[in-house]
């Protein structure tokens, strides 16, 4: 499946829909809404997973790019990360700058 | 005003094709694959080929997807280098076919139907789930703010043990067993029982697989689980890694090191520079043999491999070009990894030359030592080699590497199981070995009585000779030289007193170990008791043999407790940590009056001189127990008793700071075969103690 990502910005939150799959060719694209977000000043960054069938080493290198980009009481929250992609951030330890969960409200 | 636009680099830009990839002319440092803007740098030596073709595939794919040879424009010196664009640097592997002759006697080795794997590999595939190839790696890990933790080098307890095995039995409980995750998982462990520095043995990329032999029972081939076969000098172990099949595992390796540091635990590295997995001229061809086997080796002048590592082949370390290439990878790893020392196998051969004379100022060694990215790693050498070089207190060390105590280890054995004419050279061995050490303080001599090599604890207190059967060599492979004794009944037996009498010795160990100046180093799982069985070599099984028994921390929980609190004592006793040698005074059955006799098996030290540290140490391998006369402790102090190796746990040991003080101050018992410990504590401290008694 083709990479999609689109971002909105709204209340402080910039939430980024992601679909298709994350590697080192899309992970510009996402960098670039990162860098956007960031100059936005926003203080949560959203990325909604659920559509996202696939996440490479350079994907989850994007998000330690956001939590270096972003200011450092910024959250990042994770929604809908399937689970053998979430295991992998775990196991690199990437879980200690980002929150992971099932859904938006939980 | 807005700034000036930056000017666009030309050498962004490919100049040419070729196997319809745009390349230009690459750079020749660093070598390896380095990811550069818009494409991959490939630059690879040989000083004898005579061209050199890229390889790239597809990941995991057994094809080339492409054959790239070098055009001699892309050649500067002996170095191939070629940037190559449009690349997706994490879905590729690569490797190089190298032309050259073919004429052994020469030293050349050259073979273009070979695709051979690159020295630097930064990562390398997974052998057990495809052909081993290179990979590129991306190096921006997020470190936060962690650095190398810097610890004096002799307040470390080093702590041995094997990534993969650690954790990798199911009792461990972990939720990937065998990984660099799962000893994460581990981390509280280790702080509990008090050591600051772990030792991995090898985690550069090896084969576990290359092990001819098969068990001779069961017919299974027999693994190398130990992984002194390095084949990827610069690629973390990928089967190590849960993640290393998305080619994760320097990430996964670097998460290790950055929790290891935030819980004050050292990491240091077992490196293997001395040989390679390629063998003699039998063995496989991977990397070196193929691309330039007459500077990677030792050669004798008619091209055969000289062996001095005992594996087939040795590396040709004081080669310029192969120091650089160990300075590289020591670099990296202590750059790019936060890696925090190395011990170094049979590190002798590194003060050898090309033709295996012993150097007297080796150049490998003296580099190392004054390297500037190396300056704070801690430099260990395994001071022998398998040719019989043996340099444990003469090894070159330019007072910054330190050693492996080989007569600690050996002394110690002998004392422990009761041998006469040892005591002289315990108490040597007990202020830091002065006589080999004196001009480098304790940290040059890194003290142990066990290690992976040779029997465990348990084993060392359960058999007289070794059992090394299921390794397939009719039990002629592993030292034969143990100093052990089974304490009466050859391997496991229920008799109490037996038991009780093992529990006892490896207790003794452990204290005289942990009360001793210098380095002390213990072998992961000694401190519960682990067994293999008698065997002294189980470099080639990976299983529950070799695998740490995580339920064993609750069978002998007093083994451990009684090892926790001896750590936690060392490390609330500077004298214990550091020198000098002088201010440690020798006693015996009378206070101030050592014997020192062939038939004497008693030693007792006061370590420090003043009331703010001061501890009085007696070890006994005689089988009868003996009244001892006490010096006076430091004025304003008396003495209180922290352990007692023949007291029932857990009075074996307390805890630091809470020690009883000892009824009689004029005298102490130490029981047959048992260790006793003392600590001068001032009076006060001692009213406070009887208040609460």
């Amino acid at each position: 499946m083709a990479f999609k990502a689109k971002m909105q910005i709204e209340d402080g939150t910039a939430t980024i829909r992601l679909e298709g799959e994350l590697d080192g060719r899309s992970a510009p694209e996402l960098n670039d809404l990162v860098v956007k977000a960031a100059e936005q000043h926003v203080d949560r960054l959203v990325l909604l997973l659920e559509e996202l069938t696939y996440m490479s080493s350079a994907g989850i290198r994007c998000l330690v790019f956001a939590h270096q980009k972003m200011p450092e009481d910024a959250e990042i929250i994770l929604v809908g990360t399937r689970p053998d992609v979430a295991e992998t951030i775990r196991l690199t330890g990437f879980d200690r700058s980002i929150v992971m969960r099932e859904t938006l409200e939980a | 005003m807005t700034a000036p636009q930056a000017i666009e680099r030309i050498d962004a830009y490919p100049t040419r094709r070729i196997a319809g990839f745009p390349v230009r002319a690459g750079r020749p440092l660093p070598f390896g694959a380095t990811p550069v803007p818009g494409g991959v740098n490939f630059s690879v030596y040989s000083n004898n080929a005579t061209g050199m073709t890229l390889v790239l595939y597809r990941a995991g794919e057994p094809e080339p997807m492409a054959e790239l040879p070098f055009p001699d424009a892309f050649v500067i010196g002996g170095v191939y280098a070629m940037t190559v664009y449009d690349l997706d640097a994490e879905g590729i592997e690569y490797g190089y076919r190298a032309q050259g002759p073919f004429d052994p006697e020469r030293g050349h080795r050259f073979d273009p139907t070979v695709v051979v794997a690159d020295p630097y590999a930064r990562l390398m595939s997974d052998a057990r789930t495809g052909p081993r190839r290179s990979r590129v790696a991306l190096d921006d890990f997020d470190w936060e703010d962690d650095r190398p933790l810097r610890l004096p080098h002799e307040d470390l307890v080093i702590y041995e043990l094997h990534a993969r095995g650690f954790t990798r039995d199911p009792s461990s409980g972990v939720a990937a067993p065998g990984t660099y995750a799962g000893l994460v998982e581990k981390i509280p462990y280790l702080r509990e029982l008090g050591v600051n520095c772990v030792e991995l043995l090898p985690v550069f990329e090896f084969d576990e697989n290359d092990n001819p032999r098969s068990h001779p029972v069961t017919g299974e081939p027999l693994a190398n689980y130990w992984g002194y076969n390095t084949v990827g000098y610069f690629a973390p172990k990928a089967s190590y890694a849960s993640t290393g099949r998305y080619g994760m595992q320097a990430d996964e390796f670097k998460n290790l090191v950055k929790q290891l540091h935030r819980a004050g635990i050292e990491v240091i590295l077992d490196v293997v520079f001395n040989h390679t997995a390629e063998g003699n001229e039998y063995g496989p061809t991977i990397s070196f043999k193929g691309l330039d086997n007459a500077t990677y080796y030792m050669l004798t002048p008619d091209g055969h491999y000289y062996n001095f590592s005992g594996t087939g082949n040795t590396l040709n370390c004081n080669n310029p070009v192969v120091r650089g290439f160990v300075l590289d990878c020591l670099r990296y790893w202590a750059s790019e990894f936060h890696i925090d020392g190395f011990r170094f196998d049979l590190a002798a051969i590194l003060g050898r030359g090309p033709d295996g004379a012993l150097l007297a100022n080796p150049p490998l060694l003296e580099t190392l030592a004054y390297d500037p990215v190396l300056r704070d790693c801690k430099l260990i050498a395994e001071a022998w080699d398998a040719a019989g070089l043996y340099q444990v207190g003469s090894f070159p060390n330019y007072c910054r590497w330190s050693e492996w105590n080989g007569r600690y280890r050996d002394t110690v054995r002998r004392f422990v199981k009761g041998d006469t004419g040892v005591t002289g050279d315990l108490a040597t061995r007990m202020v830091g070995s002065p006589d080999m050490y004196a001009q480098r303080g304790t940290s040059a001599t890194v003290n142990f009585v066990l290690c992976h090599d040779g029997f465990t604890l348990n084993d060392l207190v359960s058999y007289n000779g070794k059992h090394n059967e299921v390794n397939g060599e009719d039990n002629r492979d592993g030292d034969n030289n143990n100093q052990s004794w089974n304490c009466g009944v050859e391997g496991p037996t229920d008799d109490p007193e037996v038991l009780a009498l093992r529990a006892r010795q490896m207790r003794n160990v452990f204290m005289i170990l942990l009360a001793s100046q210098g380095v002390p180093m213990i072998l992961a799982g000694d401190e519960v008791g682990r067994t293999q069985q008698g065997n002294n070599n189980a470099y080639c099984h990976d299983g529950p043999l070799t695998w740490f028994d995580w339920r064993l921390v609750e069978r002998n929980a007093d083994l451990l407790r009684f090892v926790r609190r001896a750590i936690a004592f060392r490390q609330a006793h500077p004298v214990l940590r550091r020198g000098p040698a002088s201010e440690v005074s020798w006693h015996g059955v009378r206070a101030w009056t050592a014997d020192w006799s062939e038939h004497c098996r008693l030693i007792a030290g006061m370590f420090g001189t003043g009331a703010d540290d001061c501890v009085y140490v007696a070890a006994n391998s005689h089988w009868e127990g003996h009244l001892l006369e006490l010096p006076e402790p430091p004025q304003g102090t008396a003495w209180h008793l922290f352990a007692d190796t023949a007291a029932p746990p857990p009075f074996d040991a307390r805890e630091p700071g809470e020690e009883p003080v000892l009824p009689d101050q004029s005298h102490v018992e130490v029981g047959p075969r048992a260790v006793v410990v003392l600590v001068a504590h001032s009076q006060a401290e001692q009213r406070d103690n009887g208040k609460e008694e």
